[in-house]
């Protein structure tokens, strides 16, 4: 064993491969992204299998037939992700796996860097499926691979949600040196077992709700299902909050028991029994959903025990956002009648907002202006897509009007275009996004004979979680060289009546081919082909020439690029920024930007 | 134990500032947590890394009014997390401002100096450091960590060493930027 400083995300990873891990499937998504790449980094002998698949329902499909053959599969995906694997997800918990098979659902509580607050305990419960939660980078290496002992046991794929203050949180953590994959036995037929039929899910459903109270009094006895303390008062927890309200009681002298809750589903009853008898009151501190709170509250009545609960449904807890150790003192202050002395700082001055932005170079922002200048004058609506590109909707470019999950930017562009048809439809999505789910909605556009002009993003990589390949950049996880998929074939196969590439950073060329997709009918595609800064090198740098600028400040109003900054009322580029896109000189009216 | 907030703009290079911290604890024996901002936001949004080092550490996140010293990499982030300083903590400051798109646009004349203004009222030990003027010296913008975290080191208030610094940085930054970073922690 030795003490490494590992991230959350990179615990988890090196805890699958000691657990024996064969195969990792996944899609990236902030927060759980580093996990697999961490699995990648350590693979040198190959002795793993490892993809970013092209979604989550094809990784977790993936896994599924790995843990059918014996195989410990490991999938990896954010919360939102799990929606898109929530198809084989809920069949896969009737009909089992065989070898041990986890999925880690990674939650943003806040949320920092995703559409939703979803809760994937609730998920858990929904899909009828064991969940662990856990609190620490050091926690989570252990706890996964109890994941894994678990699913095997039980024959059921197991969900792992740790949350982003968990995921991107380091800490030293004692790690075995060496792994070895587990020897999986290779698919053994069985139809009864493999083939999901009415008849056999009836008798599946049977079985897990026979399960689940043996598993939750199983589980009551888990390692880090943790009961201490003392008192008439208890509070319950989990997950980060649980680091915060220690700390929150550390020093404080406060008397009263504390649960944490790791396993919220199927829910440790025994434990919890042996928590709330004798209490008068507790408060559940819990981010997103309050799932311990119910299930307490539940309890209480099925075992009329006086005792009363407080959390998110009466109040007492905030009801959305991330908890910080703040949000805890306020309520243990009020609960446990804790007074804590405050730091007080006179009130700042007004301080720059700094909202993200595209980066300096960034092609989208090229492609955007492009579109822009080509739909200038014309009834227009711009469905956008999750990625880098969202930040589209920033001013001045101000194109993304809608926004709501992956691939459908090219499917809500359908909808509105189909209420009012005289208005031109483009809908942005980016390369990754494409191939994840935006395939069936251009086969959609086309079958049904909606008039879009699509508009596809492709920078040669998944830019915003950090830089993944995909099947579009002709490498793959394993490090192979493999065919790139062309994005150009696909939508010529699926019968776009314009399809043309053209580079973004020639802005003209550009809009020039906007302008004459938007004239057509059918469905038309431009794909705006750039690389991401981050992929590329800067090429040469450019300056304003102070005589020739007017000042007009054309290039700060229209592209909104971080490089460009005022100096004395001037426009300005910042060198350490600048890119070489060349962007800002073909916008000047006045030429007074060069190399 | 030892609380240490580093904040700035995304890009500005934290990440790699709190990792030396947390291995040159961890060289020490200490037990570490630190927590990082990563996703959306590092696309020239505010991002902000907390640092504890020592025994029993339970948050990965530093409660208000307990960090020991700010190393902030902009005058503005500075101000934005002076609630979690300790009452007569140290305060690093990088002079230069970084000045957010918005702030272009409409023509607002944010440059730093009220931000630093601020500190100076309200910070007992406050050190202003010229990151522009270290960088070109040791001829890259990539030093600018180093040359802030050099001088956190030297205000006594980092938990470490400039010393252990310069160990840590020979021991985990590639061989062919050990020069110019060692030059960065000199000038510092």
């Amino acid at each position: 064993m030795s003490q490494r400083f590992l991230m959350g995300n990179e615990a988890i990873a090196l805890g699958a491969l000691h657990a024996g891990v064969n195969v990792v499937s996944g899609y990236p998504g902030t927060p759980s992204t580093e996990i697999l790449e961490t699995i990648a980094k350590n693979n040198k002998d190959r002795s793993v299998y490892v993809e970013w698949s092209v979604n989550e329902k094809a990784a977790l499909e993936v896994g599924a037939g790995a843990a059918y053959s014996g195989a410990r599969a490991l999938v990896t995906m954010k919360q939102v992700g799990l929606n898109v694997a929530s198809d084989p997800l809920m069949s896969l918990a009737y009909v089992g796996v065989k070898g041990g098979m986890v999925i880690v659902s990674a939650d943003d509580p806040g949320p920092i860097s995703s559409q939703t607050e979803q809760d994937t305990r609730r998920f858990a419960q929904f899909a009828k499926l064991p969940v662990f939660d856990p609190s620490f980078p050091e926690e989570a290496y252990r706890m996964i691979q109890d994941a894994f002992e678990l699913s095997e046991k039980y024959g059921t794929p197991v969900l792992f949600r740790p949350t982003t203050r968990v995921c991107h949180g380091c800490a030293n953590v004692e790690v075995a040196d060496s792994f070895a994959p587990h020897k999986p036995e290779g698919f053994v037929k069985d139809t009864m077992r493999w083939v999901i039929f009415p008849r056999t899910s009836y008798l599946n459903h049977c079985k897990i709700e026979k399960r689940d109270p043996l598993l939750g009094e199983d589980l009551s006895s888990y390692r880090y299902n943790q009961l201490t303390g003392s008192g008439k008062r208890g509070i319950a927890t989990h997950g980060i909050s649980y680091a915060y309200t220690r700390e929150a009681l550390e020093g404080s002298g406060a008397e009263c028991r504390l649960l944490k809750i790791s396993t919220p589903n199927p829910f440790p009853e025994k434990l919890a029994l042996e928590f709330l008898e004798g209490l008068d009151e507790v408060v559940c501190i819990e981010e997103l959903d309050p799932v311990i709170e119910k299930e307490l509250t539940y309890i209480c009545g099925k075992h009329n025990l006086n005792v009363k609960i407080h959390g998110k449904l009466d109040g007492t807890v905030q009801p959305a956002g991330e908890n910080t150790v703040e949000s805890v003192k306020t309520v243990l202050s009020e609960f446990l009648d804790i007074r804590y002395k405050n730091v007080d700082y006179p009130a700042p001055p007004e301080l720059p907002v700094r909202p993200p932005v595209l980066c300096a170079g960034c092609p989208h922002r090229a492609s955007f202006y492009a579109v822009k200048q080509a739909a200038k004058g014309r009834k227009a609506v711009f469905s956008g897509d999750i990625g880098c590109y969202t930040l589209g909707n920033a001013q001045p470019l101000d194109m993304v009007d809608t926004c709501l999950c992956m691939g459908a930017d090219v499917t809500i562009a359908q909808g509105i275009h189909r209420v009012k048809p005289d208005t031109l439809n483009f809908s942005f999505i980016g390369d990754s996004t494409f191939f994840a789910s935006g395939i069936t909605g251009v086969v959609n556009a086309v079958y049904n004979q909606t008039d879009i002009v699509l508009i596809v993003l492709d920078n040669s990589t998944t830019a915003m979680t950090g830089h993944q390949p995909h099947p579009g950049t002709g490498v793959t996880m394993m490090g192979d060289i493999c065919n790139a998929v062309s994005i150009e074939k696909i939508l010529n196969a699926v019968g776009c009546t314009y399809v043309k590439t053209v580079d973004p950073l020639d802005l003209s060329a550009a809009e020039a081919a906007v302008k004459e997709a938007a004239d057509m009918k059918g469905v038309k595609a431009v794909i705006m082909k750039s690389p991401c800064i981050a992929v590329t090198k800067p090429d040469k740098l450019y300056s304003i020439n102070k005589e020739k600028c007017i000042g007009c400040k054309k290039c700060i109003r229209e592209l909104g690029c971080p490089a460009i900054v005022l100096e004395e009322g001037r426009p300005v580029i910042e060198k350490s920024l600048c890119y070489g896109c060349g962007v800002c000189a073909q916008v000047c009216p006045v030429d007074a930007i060069g190399r | 134990m030892n609380n240490i907030l580093l904040c700035g703009v995304g890009g500005q290079g934290t990440v790699l500032a709190s990792k030396l911290i947390a291995f040159a604890a961890m060289e020490k024996g200490e037990d570490v947590r630190t927590s990082e901002t990563i996703g959306m936001s590092q696309r020239g949004g505010c991002v902000v890394s907390h640092v504890r080092a020592g025994r029993d550490i339970a948050s990965p996140m530093l409660p208000k009014g307990s960090a020991d010293v700010i190393i902030a990499f902009e005058p503005a982030e500075a101000v934005r997390n002076i609630a979690y300083l300790k009452k007569g903590g140290t305060v690093v400051v990088n002079k230069k401002a970084v000045k957010p798109v918005t702030a272009s646009l409409i023509g607002s004349a944010y440059d730093g100096s009220e931000a630093i203004g601020y500190l100076k009222e309200n910070v007992e030990d406050l050190r202003v450091i010229d990151g522009d003027d270290i960088c070109e010296k040791c001829g890259s913008a990539k030093v600018l960590n180093i040359a802030l975290l050099a001088a956190a080191a030297k205000s006594g208030a980092l938990g470490m060493t400039v010393e252990e610094l310069k160990s840590a940085i020979v021991k985990r930054i590639p061989e062919r930027f050990h020069e110019i970073n060692l030059r960065a922690v000199e000038l510092a």
